[in-house]
This record gives C-alpha cells, sequence and structure tokens, in this order.
C-alpha cells in the first residue's frame, strides 16, 4: 500500500447558471481583461489516500466523486493530478 | 398522527417545525436525532431546514448519510410521508428520494416572503388546498435554485409532481417573482410515489398570527386528514 495525494476539479455543468462564475467574470471585465470568456468556479479538493499503485488511487478518487464529492445532477469532475507522497 | 422531527447538527428549524404540529395542530411530534436508528412510529417525518454539517461540500451532501437517513428512506420506501423543508428539501434531494437539485441562488442569500401557487392537490401535503391558491410564506435561503435536467423537468410537468410555483400577486410566474432563479419557478416537488414532498419556503413559520402568516396551516391540516383517512 503506497500513500498518493489526489487532486480533482469539481466544476459547475456547462450550460447551468454559474452566478459566483458570472460575477468572477464581470469584475475581471471591469478590470480590463476583455479577452476573458467564461469563468466557472468550482471546488479542489487534495485527498490523501492510500491505494497499490496510482491508477487504484484514481479509481478510488472517482468512486468516491460519484458518490460523495459531485452531484451528479449539476456538477461535473476531472482529476487534476495523482501523486506519490 | 405522530410525526418525527429530525435534527441534524446545525438544523435550526427543527424548533419552529415542532411549534407547527405540537402547538398549532395540537397534534404529537418526537424530536429524532440524526444518529438515531428508529422513527419511534412516526407517520410522518419532517426533515426541517438549518445548515446541517455547516452546508459544507454541498448543502445536504453530509447530512444524507447520517444514520437516521438510512430509516427515513426505508419509511419513504414504505410509502410513509416524508416531508423536507428548506434544507430538509436539499438532503432529500441530495438522497435521491426527490428528483433534481438545489443550487446557489441567481443573487446571493435571500430571507423574505414569498407567495407560491399550489399546483396539484393529490398529495398527502396538499389535499386541502386548492389548484392555483396562493400562499405566502417565507424562504430564508442561499442555495435554494431549483434544477434537473430538461428531461427530467418535462416528465416532472407530465406527472403532476411540480407541487409548487413562485409567483406574484396576481399568481402568475414571472422572472420577477422567483427569488432565486430556479428553473421554471418551481419552489416544491414531489417524488413520483407522491409520499415524498420537498420545499424551499417555510410552511413551519406560516403558522400563526404573530408571525404573519397563517398560509402553512392547511398544508399541515392536509397532513392531518391524510393521517386520519
Amino acid at each position: 500500500m503506497t500513500r498518493f495525494r489526489v487532486s480533482v476539479h469539481i466544476i459547475p455543468r456547462r450550460g447551468l447558471l454559474d452566478p459566483q462564475g458570472k460575477a468572477v467574470t464581470d469584475a475581471l471585465h471591469t478590470l480590463g481583461f476583455a479577452a476573458v470568456g467564461e469563468v466557472h468556479v468550482g471546488r479542489h479538493l487534495v485527498i490523501e489516500t492510500g491505494a497499490k499503485d496510482a491508477a487504484a488511487a484514481e479509481a478510488s478518487v472517482r468512486t468516491m466523486c460519484e458518490r460523495l464529492l459531485a452531484n451528479p445532477v449539476t456538477e461535473d469532475f476531472e482529476i487534476a493530478g495523482v501523486v506519490k507522497e | 398522527m405522530k410525526v418525527g422531527i429530525v435534527t441534524f447538527p446545525g438544523s435550526n428549524c427543527e424548533g419552529d417545525a415542532f411549534h407547527a404540529v405540537v402547538d398549532q395542530l395540537g397534534e404529537q411530534a418526537v424530536m429524532l436525532w440524526h444518529k438515531d436508528h428508529d422513527l419511534q412510529g412516526s407517520d410522518v417525518v419532517i426533515l426541517p431546514g438549518g445548515f446541517a454539517y455547516g452546508d459544507y461540500l454541498r448543502a445536504g451532501a453530509i447530512a444524507r448519510f447520517s444514520p437516521i437517513m438510512k430509516e427515513v428512506a426505508a419509511h419513504a420506501a414504505k410509502g410513509g410521508v416524508v416531508l423536507g423543508i428548506c434544507n430538509g428539501f436539499q438532503i432529500a434531494c441530495e438522497a435521491g428520494l426527490l428528483p433534481g437539485a438545489l443550487l446557489r441562488n441567481d443573487v446571493g442569500y435571500r430571507s423574505m416572503p414569498v407567495t407560491i401557487r399550489v399546483e396539484h392537490t393529490n398529495t398527502t401535503f396538499t389535499s386541502v388546498a386548492k389548484v392555483g391558491q396562493c400562499l405566502t410564506m417565507p424562504i430564508a435561503h442561499g442555495e435554494g435554485r431549483y434544477a434537473a435536467s430538461d428531461d427530467v423537468l418535462d416528465q416532472l410537468e407530465s406527472d403532476g409532481q411540480v407541487l409548487f410555483r413562485y409567483v406574484n400577486a396576481a399568481g402568475e410566474t414571472t422572472v420577477d417573482a422567483n427569488p432565486n432563479g430556479a428553473m421554471r419557478n418551481i419552489a416544491g416537488v414531489c417524488n413520483a410515489a407522491r409520499n415524498v414532498i420537498g420545499l424551499m419556503p417555510h410552511p413551519e413559520r406560516a403558522v400563526d398570527l404573530l408571525l404573519g402568516s397563517i398560509d402553512g396551516l392547511v398544508l399541515f391540516e392536509s397532513l392531518l386528514v391524510a393521517a386520519h383517512a
């Protein structure tokens, strides 16, 4: 069993109104960042877990996302990184 | 009628629910701790408002795994009535007892009276109300924007599961009458079996003229009629 740090991004599903993202977009436009299109505000989680290898650690975190960390109705998730501790 | 009121760490409307059931309806209520494994013979279970587990992760996401939720799900599966109010609605959605999800409001936290229109009366929570009846009661939430896929929304509409919509004083569903950006102005829904009901507004805070409205009473009286039927 090896220890891993698995990072996961959880973001509002595209097409659903994201009021935080919209507020940040508007503020960036006000600051002159005219090239900014859309901003999406989500969550970043870092999960320290034991697994036999990196693939198993990632698979385990995917299951965690499906069961608890992301809402299947309104959110998408992506594994951002798997690092051996 | 015996009503079980579940208290999670961070619930804050369990006392209002108790007041509505015991003082206004004159019925029995029992407080159930979220770690309990027994509904103590409750006919109706209320998941009250508040901020269970501080709304950490997502509102209701962690509360749905509290030990008592297994018993609540079993009660619902047997046809027992479950009523989720505000945070309780969020918990019921997260638990899969109700379709859809409650997202962050389009414009921040809202605490205000709203008017909702009763869309269907063939549930234990709306049987004494009239279709089209408008009820005024408070909302107080930051994550109450009802959302589901278009397919799910269409199915809810065709099956008559949209029980309440936000409306203006004339009873019309307008953008201005919608306090949180909810899809199709939806304020409350029920499950396909019609025994699990969730809504964002607080009927339990509208049962006493001292608090400005008694429009919530008709919903609690519906529960009573169903229990004695």
